[in-house]
């Protein structure tokens, strides 16, 4: 980790109808982390995304990423959807889907061609699902889907990651899979950011968290600050973790 | 005329060919964006667009006096658009639901059209025959002029949508991703229903504005059924609209006065429930064909496995048993038990029965698969 600072996020405010769903937010989140965003349903996690990735427009606040507005670093940042987002019955393949990644660095009209399947079909060996590269994707299982997602995203090979609950459904081996792809991530010097629901393997799993709920409650090394009083302000009264043991 | 003579005759007359031409370059062009209206689940959309366009038409008229189609329908692509656009900005201002803002646009610009329409008609001096053909649709009025009007937009539109497949590809299927690569996702959005409308608003004079949203959707519900790839959907899509508008016109010319928009839907329709039955993958026949084989050799798979569990207890697996064992197994059935013999995985002998060699063979493959999918 170094002490450049990847993404910048100042006073920022977020509204779908009148009630503010993020409250003046300020963030700073360090290159080269692996941080997990927890909070409770509806804490706006994927708001906070959102809104950092420029598909919704914040009341007020802004977001710089290296120092400069998303609009000028897009081709640093790739994102992982949360997997409902999309209607999987849509008639394509696998593969298709994880080339869609490299249609930002292509930009308009031009066609993805064999450099950019090349591309594809690395990321697809990467998350082990290379034999199921033709396969129309409401035939894949929800694990599966996730890691198409997460394909897709590493087809963009970028230096800053976001992932809506990457995690989401998915069994203990594909977790484990899933899992150390982003660590490797973190490795080779990227930053990643998950929005993460299972308390329990957060210290394992990651070296930084954010406590969200509609304010930033908390943010900083996981070792110094994922502790009960945190998780009390977050999750509400009381709350009792014993993922010490 | 009866059918034999249309086909005969569609190379020679002159009208047939044009309508022929006219319908079967619609149910293309139509075919076609209907799959992106389809795959957005937009499929009201259509509907509110052809019913907008109508008080178009009667302004047009009232303002000019004409009445060549192409001045009308410009008439109507104003009003489609505007109409179309009240959608999206109702849908982004307020938080009606999208249904909600296609009903409410809908009814309210047809209810004006049919107001400005009964006006025309009272108006002793106009010349208004033939405006009402735009509600249910006249193909036969259709001259060689419409037909190269069609040809045009329909090869803008290929051309279009050959240039942009990419981007219309990702819009589809996840809009807010397409936004984070940086593509104007406004920008496409207002293309492709730009598209729709002028394709829709070129049906109006064919099939009218009542039935225009079934020929958006039904070819290409119908090709939904036979594909998983967007490409070949869009491409099926086409071939059904065109086929649709080619036998519609053949059986309306030959029935002499059934009116053509009807029937050319009617056709479509039939391709979207021969779709949905008969398609390989996704018909409710193949489904049903599938589910019962399914279940057969389920039932048979279960009494051979039953069977392994009896004859392993024995050293030599082909050691004969009663037959009455097996009705303490409920999933027996005398048809399971000839369908085993059939297979020669078992044979009788009186009234008991053995385990051939194969028939152990496959009753172990079996117990080893289903073990293994357990993992
Ligand atoms: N499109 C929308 N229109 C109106 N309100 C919305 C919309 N999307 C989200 N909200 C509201 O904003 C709040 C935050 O939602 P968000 O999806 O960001 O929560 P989240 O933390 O990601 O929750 P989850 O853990 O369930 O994914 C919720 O109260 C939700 O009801
Ligand atoms: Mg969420």
């Amino acid at each position: 980790m170094s002490n450049k600072i990847a993404v910048k996020i100042d006073d920022l405010t977020v509204a779908y109808n009148y009630k503010p769903v993020l409250w003046d937010i300020d963030l700073e989140i360090p290159e080269g982390v692996l941080m997990a965003i927890v909070g409770p349903n509806g804490a706006g996690k994927s708001t906070l995304i959102k809104s950092v990735l420029g598909i919704l427009k914040p009341i007020a606040g802004s977001v710089s990423i290296y120092g400069k507005s998303y609009d000028k670093q897009r081709s640093l940042v790739a994102y992982v959807p949360q997997k409902g987002s999309v209607d999987w019955d849509f008639p394509t393949t696998a593969l298709d889907v994880v080339t869609m990644g490299t249609y930002g660095s292509l930009g308009w009209i031009k066609r993805p061609r064999q450099k950019q399947k090349k591309a594809a079909l690395e990321a697809l060996e990467k998350v082990g699902m290379l034999p199921f590269k033709s396969r129309q994707i409401s035939q894949l299982s929800g694990g599966q889907q996730q890691r198409i997602f997460l394909a897709r995203a590493l087809v963009q090979d970028a230096s800053i990651y976001f992932m809506d609950e990457p995690f989401q459904g998915v069994d203990a081996t594909t977790e484990i899979a899933i899992i150390n792809i982003l660590k490797e991530l973190r490795k080779s010097g990227k930053t990643v950011i998950v929005v993460h629901h299972d308390l329990q393997t957060v210290p394992e799993y990651f070296d930084w968290v954010t406590f969200l709920n509609v304010k930033k409650i908390a943010t900083g090394p996981v070792k110094d600050i994922f502790n009960d009083d945190n998780l009390t302000k977050t999750y509400g009264i009381n709350y009792k973790v014993s993922i010490q043991e | 005329m009866d059918i034999q003579d249309y086909f005969s005759l569609v190379f020679t007359d002159y009208t047939l060919r044009t309508i022929t031409l006219g319908t079967a370059i619609l149910g293309a062009v139509t075919g076609m964006l209907g799959s992106f209206a389809v795959l957005r689940k937009q499929s009201l959309l259509g509907d509110a667009i052809s019913h907008a366009a109508l008080p178009g038409i009667a302004i047009s008229f009232l303002i000019t006096g004409a009445k060549d189609s192409n001045t009308l329908l410009l008439g109507a692509l104003v009003s489609g658009l505007i109409g179309t656009f009240w959608i999206r900005g109702i849908v982004t201002k307020t938080h009606l639901k999208s249904d909600t803002a296609l009903g409410l646009i809908l009814s309210l610009f047809f209810g004006f059209g049919m107001l400005l329409l009964t006006f025309i008609q009272k108006q002793p001096n106009a010349n208004q025959a033939g405006l009402d053909k735009y509600l249910f649709g006249q193909a036969a009025t259709l001259v060689e002029s419409d037909v190269w009007m069609m040809a045009i937009v329909t090869g803008i539109c290929l051309f279009v949508l050959l240039l942009f497949w990419k981007e219309f590809k990702i819009l589809l299927f996840d809009k807010d991703y397409a936004k984070t690569l940086g593509f104007n996702t406004k920008a496409i959005d207002i293309l492709i229903t730009s598209f729709i409308v002028l394709a829709i608003v070129l049906g109006l004079q064919t099939v009218g504005v009542v039935l225009m949203s079934a020929m958006l959707l039904a070819p290409a519900a119908a090709a939904r059924q036979w594909t998983n790839s967007l490409a070949t959907m869009v491409f099926l899509a086409a071939i059904f609209g065109a086929f649709s508008g080619v036998f519609g016109t053949a059986i309306s010319a030959s029935q002499n006065n059934l009116s053509t928009g009807p029937v050319i839907v009617l056709v479509a329709a039939v391709f979207v429930l021969i779709s949905f039955i008969f398609s390989p993958s996704r018909g409710l026949l193949f489904k049903q064909i599938r589910f019962i084989k399914n279940r057969r050799d389920l039932e048979l798979h279960k009494t051979l496995a039953f069977m392994y569990n009896i004859a392993e207890t024995h050293d030599d697996i082909s050691h004969p048993h009663e037959i009455k064992i097996l009705n303490s197994f409920q999933g027996y059935t005398k048809g399971t038990l000839k369908k085993l013999v059939e297979k020669d995985y078992v044979t009788l002998k009186g009234s008991t029965w053995s385990l051939t060699d194969e028939g152990f063979k496959s009753a172990l493959n079996l117990y080893n698969q289903l073990t293994r999918n357990d993992e």
